[in-house]
């Protein structure tokens, strides 16, 4: 191993280079100057996502815990563009007297989490896996805490932080039955000893509640809707697709490659926890009427989807889940972006507060109209493209009735997506939201989620290169 | 390499440890001794992970690494954990998990 070597952990090492020097900088600055990080570090983050799109090298490093092919390289470049976007959100928040003293913190905390989870993506082996999860999970729940004098956010980071000291314990409880009857924590060198053994199959289960704890599927979902509605909008929509993606993509990579010998064990569960989270996820979006919880509900409810992708246990279906996380980080970051921005003007997040929005405030309106039919999928935004790869994968292994099930989810979806939908144009208020502008960084964040929501599904040429790079069993 | 302690005699102590640390975290009503639990919980995984080592693999150090990174981020976890409870103290008053119930479905 050269020093040359290290540029494979070009993504790691440059986000790991931003986060000291906003610290420094935070350091160094005075009090009035403060405000200024935000500026810094939202212009590093930028930079640090165009070297990432830079031209990557495949390989591995440290004994094959680190391994990064164009795979890898492409969910992460996915993960920097989204956190690109909530960064652009958040600017006008963190501005807000209350923050001021603890900016710096918001960008701190973020960017350790998303190294922890570029670091899961490319691990190759156990212990890779475990720290990345830690590192992004344990800096999520101070981040869920941030506004810690509101009560609703002290709560969602105390109910985080437990909740994922249980799962994580869960998960390395199946880790070392893992080594204890393989010998070894190596993903290539567990995958050549792994059998249809009892005791193999209890550690895989232990092993899937662990994660499945972090993509909320549905029998581990219950801390999902208080902590989406308990921490701050932004941080809420960083958890509910950044933390969600990179999970559901280190859950597809460790069960194509470590558990590709018993696919029979984890297909029928895969097949029961999809229909449950799909399900149960609907119907309790239904019935909510705070913003950011009914987003919560939808956001397990597109975990089920995501699982119809890993079903199929083709490149079919790696292609379909690593493009619909694509789209869904756009869809339900515009989604995110118009709460966050109408809740940081008027402090009102409720369905019924959204009577009249588009006479007032058409722009912001058809921005989350857009969003939302991309969420339910509606043709011809990009949310339909991610969920028709998604039907056609799981369809193509012969999965006819799961998908049907699906379908009929997607219908209840649109139930609910509509309802806001209608709310906005159709239902009258007395006191609709006033008319305000939107602040340019929010509007450029935005443009960018419309111009995903827009594009992505007309230029095949994406959908063609994650194939190219896709594998299956 | 045979210590005379047979493998099982530890592996049922880890398994108990573990459950037992299952048990508390579902009924303790108190956010500390919830913390404690998790910690009870990860400690058996520990043991798990060095006896599999001894025993099973003494040529190689996986399991012990593995178990020095997971006391290294159990305390991670618990210092933050614990800064979150005080905070919550401060906010409500109390650290009794049934006082933090704001939000329900």
């Amino acid at each position: 191993m050269n020093l040359d070597s290290f540029l494979l952990m070009r993504h790691e090492m440059v986000l790991t280079i931003i986060t000291l020097m906003v610290l420094i900088a935070d350091l160094s600055f005075n009090e009035e100057k403060k405000i200024k990080v935000i500026w810094l570090a939202t212009a590093l983050f930028a930079i640090n996502t165009i070297i990432g799109f830079l031209p990557n090298i495949s390989g591995n490093l440290f004994g094959n815990m680190y391994k990064n092919t164009d795979l890898q390289w492409t969910m992460k470049n996915i993960l920097n563009l989204g956190v690109l976007v909530v960064l652009l959100q958040s600017v006008e928040w963190l501005k807000s007297a209350d923050n001021k003293y603890k900016i710096s913190e918001f960008y701190l905390l973020v960017f350790s989490t998303l190294i922890g989870m570029q670091f899961m993506i490319s691990s190759g082996s156990f212990l890779m896996l475990y720290l990345g999860l830690e590192l992004a999970t344990i800096p999520m729940a101070a981040l869920a805490a941030y506004d810690r004098y509101r009560h609703h956010s002290a709560e969602a980071g105390i109910k985080l932080i437990l909740s994922a000291a249980m799962s994580s314990a869960v998960l390395l409880l199946g880790i070392t039955l893992i080594y204890g009857t393989t010998g070894s924590t190596y993903f290539d060198v567990v995958a050549l000893k792994y059998a249809n053994i009892p005791l193999q199959t209890l550690a895989f289960i232990f092993f899937f509640s662990g994660m499945a704890f972090k993509i909320s599927l549905v029998p581990f979902h219950l801390w999902t809707a208080d902590v989406y509605e308990g921490a701050p909008v932004n941080v809420t929509s960083y958890l509910s697709v950044i933390s969600k993606g990179a999970s559901a993509f280190i859950l597809i990579i460790v069960l194509f490659t470590v558990f590709n010998s018993i696919s029979m064990i984890w297909k029928p569960l895969l097949y029961i926890i999809s229909v449950l989270t799909m399900t149960i996820g609907n119907l309790f979006a239904i019935r909510q009427q705070n913003m950011k919880r009914f987003l919560a509900f939808s956001s397990i409810a597109q975990a089920g989807f995501i699982l119809l992708g890993i079903i199929g246990a083709s490149s079919i279906g790696m292609t379909s889940v690593v493009y619909f996380v694509f789209v869904y980080i756009f869809s339900n970051l515009g989604a995110f972006g118009v709460v966050s921005v109408i809740y940081y003007k008027t402090q009102k997040e409720n369905m019924d507060d959204y009577n009249g929005l588009y006479h007032t405030n058409p722009k912001l309106s058809l921005i989350m109209m857009l969003a939302l039919f991309s969420l339910a999928g509606i043709p011809p935004v990009a949310g339909y493209f991610g969920k028709f790869f998604l039907f056609t994968a799981a369809a193509s292994s012969g999965y006819y009735w799961l998908v049907f099930i699906a379908v009929l989810n997607a219908t209840i979806s649109l139930y609910y997506y509509l309802l806001v939908v209608k709310a906005m144009f159709i239902n009258k208020s007395e006191t609709p939201i006033a008319y305000f502008k939107t602040d340019v960084p929010a509007k450029i964040a935005l443009s960018i989620c419309v111009l995903g929501i827009f594009f992505i599904g007309f230029f095949s040429i994406i959908y063609q290169y994650l194939e190219s790079i896709s594998f299956g069993i | 390499m045979n210590t005379g302690i047979p493998i099982e005699y530890f592996l049922v102590t880890a398994t108990l440890m573990f459950f037992a640390g299952v048990y508390g975290f579902v009924t303790r009503k108190n956010l500390i001794t919830m913390l404690m639990s998790v910690e009870l919980m990860l400690n058996a995984v520990n043991i798990n992970f060095l006896v599999f080592n001894r025993y099973l693999f003494p040529g190689q150090l996986e399991g012990h690494f593995f178990s020095l990174f997971v006391i290294a981020v159990a305390a991670a976890e618990a210092a933050v954990a614990i800064a979150l409870i005080i905070n919550i103290y401060r906010n409500f008053q109390s650290i009794d998990v049934e006082k933090t119930d704001e939000m329900k479905f």
